[in-house]
């Protein structure tokens, strides 16, 4: 009889949180960012058909980095809790708040149990509000952790050169052009000497609350990417 | 199965994280089935015992570039009226609306349900359900309630949107079994749909524009309302008028209630001078 080798569980935690983070850092980063008529989401995204950036629910959107399959069902998950919350209770009943707590455990059971791997995601889940104090977004870890975050937020591998871009130019009252502006602008800044991120290779999204529908989520065609950027003069 | 009822946050089911359908109908089946409204069996009830509200009829007709669907205001209960300003016409999603005739209680779900699947397929598809494919979808939820029909609850709804590959309104119509048919121009269901169809075949004419339209919807309404004791007419004393939905290449759009007033003042100042409404040339 052999005796199994012994792997202490702060060593065991660390492996399994390396090997997440290693796989999230080889995609590119989402940036979200608040506006005055709501939030916004840009990605560095050269698909037309595979999106990082979906609509959960009336005022919910979802955005992630990793690996698709991982995230693509995570989101497929958050539209059937959505739907049938708001099916058997009421729309007004589906929270942001929820659905992260749901994507929360969910995470962090994968995360500290043996038997499968950790997810090599990470996910905003966003709910805007009636007003832009109201707005919430969550940002969620491989590891099932939740932050609260305010005014912007970056995920992905090279997230910090990006956030620091955007803590030094982030105003409160964006336009949506100049949100998508800004953001498109902090994406290009994950490296040494920043680089100009294509208008076809931006895939932006926003939760417009001054959208006359129930459904605030709404896709940015390329034509209103590109004309954000155009506008560039300041 | 009762985790799947949504509630306390908990970890996702493992079956919210497997890939399957994209509809949402065949996913409550599977997950939370006493949620599905056609899912239950009245037990032994005699097909004519039961006494539930009654919605009654429902008009549609196309116009160049859109269609308008209207629908009356009154829910039945055997001979009592059960409700004055009752809404029978929905939107499906933003390009087409459904109303309904037949159990109430059980359509207001069935529209419900109906409205969640094709959100649900856009969401999780990307693309919405082509005018067919909607239509396709609701025969499917139409036929999943043949049990309940045998016994007395039927539900027969009416289905119009605007396609955007013929650049024009259709109209589809249902039998209980699931049946589905596509109709021309214009369609009417419900207790008072005979009347309103006959009327319609006098009115109707290929070219009318939007407004003429939805008068002459409005007037079949008042032409079932007239023979048909379960068909509301438009309440004066109240000011309840028909809802009347305009479904074009710009969405869904229910017309404001002061336009459908405006158009049912119209009819009834008509009708004071001619009270069968506009007469037709004999030839």
């Amino acid at each position: 009889m052999t005796t199994p080798f012994y792997v202490s569980p702060e060593q065991l935690m660390k492996d399994r949180a390396d090997f997440a983070r290693k796989g999230i850092a080889r995609g590119r980063s989402v940036v979200v960012v608040q506006y005055a008529d709501g939030i916004c989401f840009v990605a560095e995204n050269p698909s037309r058909a595979l999106h990082k950036v979906s609509e959960i629910y009336d005022r919910i959107a979802f955005a992630a980095v990793g690996r698709y399959n991982e995230f693509e069902n995570l989101r497929i998950a958050g539209v059937r809790l959505a739907d049938m919350r708001g099916y058997s209770y009421d729309r007004r009943d589906v929270s942001g708040r929820g659905l992260a707590n749901a994507y929360a455990q969910t995470l962090g059971t994968i995360f500290s149990s043996g038997g499968e791997k950790p997810y090599e995601v990470e996910i905003f889940v966003a709910e805007v509000g009636d007003a832009p104090d109201d707005d919430q977004v969550y940002r969620l870890t491989y590891d099932g952790s939740v932050a609260d975050e305010q005014r912007f937020a970056v995920m992905g591998g090279t997230a910090d050169k990006p956030a620091a871009y955007l803590g030094e130019h982030y105003r409160e009252g964006l336009s949506r052009p100049e949100a998508v502006r800004l953001a498109v602008q902090a994406l290009g800044h994950d490296v040494d000497s920043p680089r100009t991120v294509p208008a076809e290779d931006v895939e932006a999204a926003v939760l417009d609350r001054s959208r006359g529908q129930l459904r605030k989520f709404a896709r940015l065609s390329d034509h209103a990417v590109a004309d954000a950027l155009a506008a560039d003069s300041t | 199965m009762s985790t799947a009822v949504p509630g306390q946050p908990a970890r996702l089911p493992v079956a919210y994280l497997t890939p399957g359908s994209a509809s949402f109908a065949d996913f409550v089946a599977g997950q939370a089935p006493d949620l599905l409204p056609t899912s239950r069996t009245a037990g032994a009830v005699a097909s004519t015992g039961l006494e539930v509200p009654h919605g009654t009829t429902i008009v549609s007709a196309t116009f160049d570039g859109g269609v308008v669907m209207a629908g009356d205001r009154r829910a039945t209960m055997g001979n009592i009226i059960a409700q004055r300003d009752i809404e029978k016409v929905f939107p499906a999603d933003e390009f087409s609306c459904v109303g309904i005739a037949g159990s109430a209680g059980l359509a207001v779900e069935l529209v419900r349900l109906f409205q969640t699947e094709l959100e649900h397929y856009e969401k999780i598809e990307g693309t919405p359900l082509s005018l067919d494919g909607k239509a396709n979808r609701l025969a499917g939820l139409i036929r999943a309630n043949l049990g309940m029909a045998m016994q007395g609850l039927a539900v027969v709804p009416l289905f119009a949107g605007y396609d955007p590959s013929q650049d024009g309104g259709r109209i589809f119509s249902y039998d209980v079994t699931g049946g589905r048919y596509e109709e021309t121009a214009f369609y009417a269901v419900g207790s008072g749909s005979l009347f309103a169809r006959g009327s319609l075949k006098k009115l109707y004419r290929d070219s009318l524009a939007r407004r003429d339209c939805v008068t002459a919807v409005v007037q079949a309404l008042y032409d079932a309302a007239d023979d048909d004791t379960a068909t509301g007419g438009p309440d004066l004393t109240r000011r309840i008028f028909p809802v009347v939905a305009v479904v074009t290449a710009d969405g869904y759009r229910r017309m404001p209630d002061d336009e459908v007033a405006a158009v049912a003042d119209e009819i009834v100042a008509a009708r004071m001078t001619r009270p069968d409404g506009p007469a037709a040339p004999l030839t």
